[in-house]
């Protein structure tokens, strides 16, 4: 099982990220949870300085910036 | 205090970094990049986490719109660390290169404000040029 976080407080770039993670992750034939983190204090454990950021199993892949869905695959195998 | 993420939807996301080294010039470099994260112009980052590879702080860096590393002298420790960490868009500011020689340069208020302008004005012209 394949563990997804959105972490972000519901922007758009944050709905952007959780589509094409999800369209990445479908695409890819995985079985995965997705989960959004809106909490800033949960979001600040992670170490990020900026929102939208993935998690893949415990892993920040990305910050910052929204990848398309053929980046997010590449993040997720 | 630590700062809040920023949000990617509002504005220009810029980090600084800087060496704390054990010279002068180390104290220098930390005490300016608090100075113009304090200023608004970046948010501060810990460059440990680089070199420790804390995936959070790592992916904060490479998406970054721009990155300034402020190192104390030649040796370039904060701009290496960033580079190994896969980061492309860096500012670079070294102390030695605008008056400040390691173990010559004593750390005081104005020693700070030179080091505070003259990391603002980096990081605003790199940001511009990368925006062109």
């Amino acid at each position: 099982m394949t563990n997804l976080l959105i972490l972000g407080t519901g922007c758009p770039k944050c709905k952007k990220l959780a589509e094409h993670a999800e369209a990445a992750a479908r695409e890819l034939g995985l079985e995965f949870d997705l989960v959004k983190v809106t909490d800033i204090k949960a979001i600040m454990g992670f170490g990020v300085m900026m929102t939208p950021a993935l998690v893949v199993n415990d892993e920040v892949k990305c910050a910052g910036n929204v990848p398309s869905v053929e980046e997010i695959k590449k993040m997720l195998v | 205090m630590q700062q809040l993420p920023t949000c990617g939807c509002g504005g220009s996301n810029r980090l600084v970094f800087s060496c704390s080294g054990a010279a002068d010039t180390g104290e220098l470099a930390d005490r300016g990049a608090r100075g113009i994260a304090r200023g608004g112009a970046a948010q501060m980052a810990c460059l440990a986490g680089l070199g420790g590879q804390v995936s959070g702080i790592v992916a904060s860096a490479r998406g970054a719109a721009a990155v300034l590393v402020v190192d104390g002298c030649p040796l370039d420790c904060g701009r290496r660390a960033l580079e190994l960490a896969g980061c492309s868009r860096i500012a670079h500011l070294r102390l030695s290169d605008i008056g400040f020689p390691k173990g010559h340069s004593p750390v005081t208020d104005e020693a700070v404000a030179r080091v505070v302008a003259a990391g603002r004005q980096l990081i605003n012209d790199f940001d511009k040029e990368s925006q062109t």
